[in-house]
């Protein structure tokens, strides 16, 4: 019957790319002002899952929890070949911490699983949640750990190989910071998974010209035509999308009230223009700036 | 979650691997004393692990008050799970109201999953940590004297401080490297308290085929001196200049992200955000240009010197000593200067 794998993917602003004017005013980030990409990793996570499926047979979804722009993380992940995409967006989730980001992942897990807030995933020996080790705006690795908490899974994080899927049982090795280890576990599991552990595979040109037309109901406008996404859906070209409400989460755990961190102060890093001590690069330069260094034993 | 506990101690998870203690949580020690003694409460120490009675000894003589004990044959590897069955009957037992963690791979590891059974906040890969109040910004009501907890967000591009004033205990996990290493004081007197934690194979669901550990090469951390190359050596053999000099001053040998990307040298010698933080006598940053990420590694160093081609190059602005030129032309000067002194 194959395997179910969920890839968990997150947009996020290239921080790359990060300036002064891309903070607010609070100290929160204006996600606005940057351009926003698939989570490196978890692009490695994605990869992981479809070469799962080639191997052994089965179905990738990929679920993405954010503002209605993060469908392009979706539409990006159906061109290299996921088979469903599902958004998760609701203003109740805005302002998130890790732990509520990881709360409202684990209800969507749940949903797709077909277990309500307080099944069991224990008998679900086909299922594999990935995600990517961190995500680049906050380099926490925090939500997979708690996502695979919440849900009572075995987790796994540093995947850098997969070796073996074998009698609802996963071998694969894992970075353990000084070295490797190769592991084994029953499913179903989450992997945490790094950039060395693949190469992520282009969009495919057919499936782009396919799904770049894939929408989900919240990017036609506040009433979308009922006619218009009845054809979409026909053509498979309907992103799912949920609310709170829809993956039977709690809002009490969501958003700024489910969030036990707060930010208390946010500042732009500026280098500080300090006057140093230009030296000629001549010889008698530089050994004036060795014989500095050594009468204030920094060396020799 | 545990109620806020004013009284509550301020722990340090101690990271042990095969019987020996990891570095990082003796580098928290210095730290932990630090905000214990600035909120009157004890220091202490959690170990875990399988015939690890013997280093407890090794953290009161780092500065712990208290050393928590579980010796059980069960936590001889590490595994999720059961580590982290420890602390949260350990934090319930004990309400703690702060709890560190390394920023390692095993810290990393647990520290989400200890916060996410106890419903309570986390902030990942603290660089400072202090005591200080925080107002709520709508209600304006003072919670006083929580963790103010420090960290790079956005690629380094921001610094952001973190607090969680309700549900705690609080807990951060906290860079390797940005903590001095406290000295070892034999003198020092601390109370030694045994516990024990029900666990079964239950909480063992990873079964370790194989394990291989990877001796670093170098160690950054412990170096005094450090010569850093960046994209700006231009090439691999180039940058064989770098090691020239690294190997004059007795020093080590470090690079930026970009370098390391070009295949100039290999990843242990990283030095930034994503590589290892270091804090030496004398850092020389040589092609380096000096963007954020690499700041964060190096800010520390007690004297920086750059060599840079480009004179607006920003690793400038922080250094201490400046050269602008060709580094094919001055890292050979400067090697017949420091010979020249010996």
């Amino acid at each position: 019957m194959g395997y179910e794998c969920v890839v968990l993917a997150k947009q996020v602003p290239d921080t790359k790319l990060v300036t002064g004017e891309a903070m607010n005013a609070d100290g929160t980030v204006n996600r606005a002002a940057l351009p926003a990409i698939f989570n490196p990793e978890d692009l490695n996570a994605l990869e992981l899952a479809l070469s799962i499926r080639e191997r052994y047979g089965g179905r990738v979804t990929v679920a993405t929890m954010g503002l209605p722009k993060a469908c392009d993380v979706l539409r990006e992940a159906l061109y290299r070949g996921a088979d469903r995409a599902i958004l998760l967006t609701d203003r109740r989730a805005a302002a998130s911490d890790t732990l509520a980001t990881s709360y409202i992942l684990n209800c969507v897990v749940r949903k797709l699983a077909g277990v309500g807030p307080k099944g069991d995933l224990s008998g679900k020996d086909n299922l594999l949640i990935l995600c990517g080790r961190q995500a680049i705006d906050g380099d926490t690795a925090q939500v997979g750990p708690q996502i695979a908490e919440k849900l009572g899974m075995t987790q796994i994080t540093y995947v850098e190989e997969l070796q073996e899927l074998k009698n609802r049982g996963i071998t694969v090795r894992r970075s353990t910071g000084d070295g490797w280890e190769t592991v084994q576990a029953k499913l179903p599991v989450l992997l945490t998974v790094m950039e060395t552990a693949n190469e992520p595979r282009p969009a495919g040109a057919r499936r782009m010209m396919k799904y770049k037309k894939a929408r989900a109901a919240v990017e036609l406008g506040k009433e979308p035509d009922p006619v218009r996404l009845q054809e979409l859906e026909d053509k498979g070209l309907l992103i799912e999308q949920w609310d709170l409400d829809e993956v039977e989460a709690d809002p009490g755990w969501c958003g700024k009230d489910g969030s036990p961190t707060k930010v208390h102060r946010i500042q732009s890093v500026v280098l500080t223009t300090s006057e140093h001590k230009q030296i000629e690069p001549s010889g008698e330069g530089l050994r004036g700036l060795v014989r500095e260094l050594i009468e204030d034993h920094t060396i020799g | 979650m545990i109620e806020v506990n004013r009284d509550g101690e301020v722990w340090v998870f101690a990271e042990q691997r095969e019987g020996k203690l990891s570095e990082v949580p003796l580098e928290l020690m210095s730290k932990g004393r630090e905000l214990a003694d600035t909120l009157s409460v004890k220091l202490a120490a959690v170990l875990g692990g399988a015939a690890v009675q013997k280093l407890a000894p090794e953290l009161v003589a780092h500065g712990a008050d208290k050393v928590y004990v579980v010796d059980d044959s069960l936590l001889g590897e590490y595994q999720t799970p059961s580590y982290a069955k420890m602390l949260c009957e350990l934090i319930g037992k004990h309400q703690p109201q702060i709890v560190l963690y390394g920023a390692t791979a095993i810290g990393r590891d647990l520290a989400p999953r200890v916060a996410s059974v106890l419903k309570a906040g986390l902030t990942a890969d603290c660089t400072d940590l202090q005591i200080g109040n925080y107002t709520e910004p709508k209600s304006k009501e003072v919670h006083k004297d929580l963790l103010l907890q420090i960290r790079p967000a956005f690629g380094g591009n921001i610094i952001a401080t973190i607090v969680n004033f309700d549900r705690w205990p609080q807990m951060a996990t906290v860079r390797e490297g940005v903590m001095p290493l406290p000295e070892r004081n034999g003198k020092l007197k601390g109370e030694i308290i045994t516990e024990s934690v029900m666990l079964s194979e239950r909480d063992l669901p990873l079964k370790v085929l194989d394990r291989h550990r990877t001796e670093k090469k170098i160690n950054l951390k412990a170096s005094r001196i450090i010569v850093s190359g960046g994209a700006g050596v231009g090439s691999k053999e180039n940058f064989k200049l770098i090691w020239k000099l690294a190997n004059c001053l007795g020093g080590a040998v470090g690079a930026s992200r970009a370098a390391v990307d070009l295949g100039y040298v290999d990843h242990d010698h990283q030095v930034g955000q994503t590589g290892t933080t270091v804090r030496p006598a004398l850092y020389i940053a040589v092609g380096i240009s000096g963007a954020v990420q690499h700041y964060a590694g190096m800010s520390e160093a007690a004297k920086i010197l750059a060599i840079n081609s480009d004179p607006e190059a920003p690793i400038f602005q922080f250094a201490h000593y400046g050269i602008v030129g060709d580094l094919n032309d001055v890292v050979p000067k400067l090697i017949k200067a420091i010979r020249v002194k010996n």
